[in-house]
């Protein structure tokens, strides 16, 4: 690989607080070698060949916290090859896969496959979590040292919650020594039980079993009593209402260490969005009021929410076919991530510095991962972005192979160009 | 009279009777005039007509049903309808069908309207999508029971003349009712002032937002009443403890002689049956035949259901 010259971009990396008009060189092994406005045309070689970004927006590769793949188990729903076809049209170049596979990811040797497979199938960054508990039981701790020696970055459960109070306590003194990520899925599974959509007015004219704020907020509550007796780094996974918003406001402010995520969905839409029975809206969490949502764009502007996800959770059109309350849950959404959260920049909701952060430099500090910024000597992931190209979603445009997409037929504002993984160009929409 | 000409030349703007949501003022007023039509004739010796003849008539109950699905069978039939009662306990959907292949296959064999009770909020609407001709709902998880609702104005109209002006009290089991989210919104669109009344964990949340007070005393709720309906305590659909016991529901919640002393002296009982003696309501109260309607109700709905039939199976 030649070195490559990538000029005239604008050029936003919030860790390293770059905001200016310039361009970035690749060195031969694909790493950043220079960033920032001296990377011009006048300083570069005459005769060497540059790319000509024409002002468009670069900025570090995403890290989307929070993608189901399908693989082992799911073939079917999501495959290693169509996941990353799928995130580098979203500009994502790095993934946290959840666990809920068939297998469970919950020992080394299925590590190993994931690794595996990642790697030969995929052009994207897969950094695979295991689960907190065997089999997702919630019963017993997973082997976190050994996991996490194989290359595990974070735990979780994904769509589960540890319910039992002495073992999440017991998880979270144990992964303290060995600086194990935890990451909750927050929802009381008493409280919520046979709960389909939120608690509320709309769940009340349905006819649907609601699921209470406070099955999020009373286990998040929880967790933080147990942070502050065993300090291990703790992630919680997606919050979706003000009562937890509040919760976690109070806490960091007093000074615990802790991080919370959000989904995009939760963002951008509400439970209005569910209309007539639409099970693609049939989310966990689930979307809120909002006065929930306005809340939660908020929390992600003054930072009290510090990662956005896209919850990218393939299902096939049979298990959706189905009455609202037999309709498999989630959406996906790792190719719309970024361009829906775009939409939160262009009505003024978000700030760009604080949107772009969520989504790179923030989740890469929480996984302690040397991505999501254009720090010298890092691989070049980067995402090229025409900030204001108008389109429509489409889900038969969409290269998941589900096409459950909670937003079809919207229009956005923003679409990504050009994606690089390791200083080559993994996608061009060109 | 020449208001009611003029209303029943309004076209009913729905392809199926999904919900009283659905329905406008106008459209409800239409059904219920049908309705009137086919009281005086179901209480003939003759009771067969010919509206309906060659049209065939599916009624898929997927919950058990005694009272509606045969009110349901015996509307087609004094309409000259084929009816075919489905008994999903011997079917394919036990077997793991899923609704939407049930209904391509029903679909196939070119019913010209569906009558459909599911355990699901919102599977009616599902299958509505899904199919070519009319589809009734008659009961849907927690969401709506239209006609229940129907039959239940015609039967306060039969007595009152109108339901307009009246002060109404549901009580009892409102969280798991699809009865009481009818008449909420077909007694509020009618022009009638609504209490529900329950205990706390019985009630809905946001229940307010649907036009109605809420009262958790009885004997508050009841004050000045025209109609007292009363709802069946749904226990095969209580997930965990709502309640203390039944003896404790009934000291509170149950509908006494002292209770009903705060509703109007000549109020109606209504219940959409089937009831729980001394639960809900005191047996002596339920057999009154100066206060409790309750029979009146099951006749009516004959007549309602017959008028759904009627209306909705020539829209396609």
């Amino acid at each position: 690989m030649n070195e490559q010259y990538l000029i005239n971009a604008q050029i936003i990396d919030p860790k390293n607080q770059i905001d200016e008009l310039g361009g970035v060189i690749i060195d031969q092994n694909g790493k950043i070698k220079a960033v920032g406005k001296d990377v011009s045309n006048e300083n570069l070689p005459k005769d060497a060949k540059k790319t000509n970004l024409k002002k468009m927006i670069l900025i570090p590769g995403l890290i989307d916290m929070r993608v189901f793949v399908g693989e082992p188990g799911y073939e079917y729903k999501e495959n290693f090859r169509t996941l990353s076809d799928a995130a580098l049209a979203g500009g994502v170049t790095s993934v946290v896969s959840m666990p809920n596979t068939v297998p469970v990811i919950d020992n080394v040797s299925m590590v190993d496959f994931l690794k595996r497979r990642g790697r030969d199938k995929s052009r994207i960054n897969i950094f695979p979590s295991a689960s907190l508990s065997k089999n997702i039981e919630g019963k017993q701790m997973t082997e976190f040292g050994l996991l996490k020696k194989k290359g595990i970055t974070a735990f979780t459960d994904g769509v589960k919650t540890i319910q039992d109070p002495q073992l999440m306590s017991r998880i979270m003194n144990y992964a303290s020594q060995s600086q194990s990520l935890i990451v909750q899925h927050a929802e009381d599974n008493i409280l919520s039980k046979g709960g389909l959509i939120n608690d509320g007015e709309i769940s009340t004219r349905l006819g649907l079993q609601g699921i209470p704020a406070l099955a999020e907020k009373i286990i998040v509550e929880r967790d933080l009593a147990f942070l502050e007796e065993y300090m291990c780094r703790y992630h919680i996974s997606q919050i979706s209402s003000e009562k937890t918003i509040s919760v976690i406001r109070k806490a960091k402010k007093e000074g615990k260490i802790f991080t919370a995520g959000v989904s995009i969905n939760n963002l951008s839409l509400n439970e209005n969005d569910i209309g007539d029975f639409k099970t693609f809206l049939k989310l966990s969490p689930p979307l809120r009021t909002e006065k929930d949502r306005l809340s939660l764009v908020q929390a992600v502007n003054d930072g009290t929410i510090d990662v956005i996800v896209s919850d990218h959770k393939p299902q096939d059109e049979e298990s959706k076919r189905l009455t609202f309350a037999q309709a498999a849950t989630g959406a996906i959404g790792v190719e719309t991530l970024l361009p829906l959260a775009l939409e939160l920049f262009h009505n003024k909701s978000i700030r760009i510095n604080q949107l772009i952060a969520s989504m790179t430099s923030n989740p890469a500090r929480i996984l302690k991962i040397n991505k999501g910024s254009l720090d010298i000597g890092y691989d070049a992931d980067l995402c090229i972005l025409d900030i204001n190209k108008p389109w429509v979603v489409k889900k038969s445009e969409l290269k998941s192979k589900s096409k459950n997409t909670p937003i079809e037929n919207r229009k956005l504002q923003g679409q990504v160009v050009m994606t690089f993984v390791n200083g080559e160009v993994a996608f061009n929409r060109n | 009279m020449a208001i009611i000409k003029k209303l029943k030349a309004v076209e009913i703007n729905q392809n199926h009777l999904l919900g009283i949501q659905d329905l406008s003022f106008s459209e409800v007023n239409q059904i219920l005039d049908e309705a009137k039509t086919f009281i005086e004739l179901n209480k003939s010796t003759s009771k067969k007509l010919d509206l309906l003849r060659g049209k065939t008539q599916i009624n898929l109950f997927f919950e058990p049903s005694t009272r509606t699905q045969s009110s349901f069978e015996l509307a087609g039939k004094r309409l000259g309808a084929d009816v075919m009662s489905m008994n999903i306990v011997n079917s394919a959907i036990k077997k793991g069908e899923t609704l939407i292949d049930t209904a391509m296959t029903l679909n196939a064999m070119h019913p010209d309207i569906i009558v459909i009770r599911h355990q699901d909020s919102g599977a009616p609407n599902l299958l509505s999508q899904k199919v070519n001709c009319a589809v009734i709902n008659a009961g849907d998880g927690r969401r709506e029971h239209p006609t229940q609702a129907l039959l239940d104005a015609l039967t306060i109209i039969n007595r009152r003349g109108k339901v307009q002006g009246l002060r109404i009290a549901i009580c009892g089991d409102i969280l798991h009712s699809r009865v009481a989210r009818s008449n909420i919104y077909l007694m509020n669109m009618l022009g009638a002032e609504v209490n529900v009344v329950a205990p706390k964990t019985l009630l809905p949340h946001s229940i307010e937002r649907l036009g109605v007070k809420v009262f958790n005393d009885m004997k508050k709720g009841l004050d000045g009443c025209d109609i007292v309906m009363m709802l069946r305590l749904q226990n095969e659909r209580m997930q965990g403890s709502f309640l203390p016991s039944p003896r404790e529901y009934y000291e509170y919640f149950g509908l006494t002689p002292d209770k009903l002393a705060a509703a109007k002296k000549d109020a109606l009982i209504m219940h959409p049956g089937p009831m729980n003696r001394g639960v809900e309501i005191d047996t002596i109260l339920a057999d009154d035949i100066n206060r409790s309607v309750i029979r009146e109700q099951v006749e009516l709905g004959v007549a309602v259901r017959m008028a759904c039939l009627k209306i909705f199976c020539k829209k396609k």
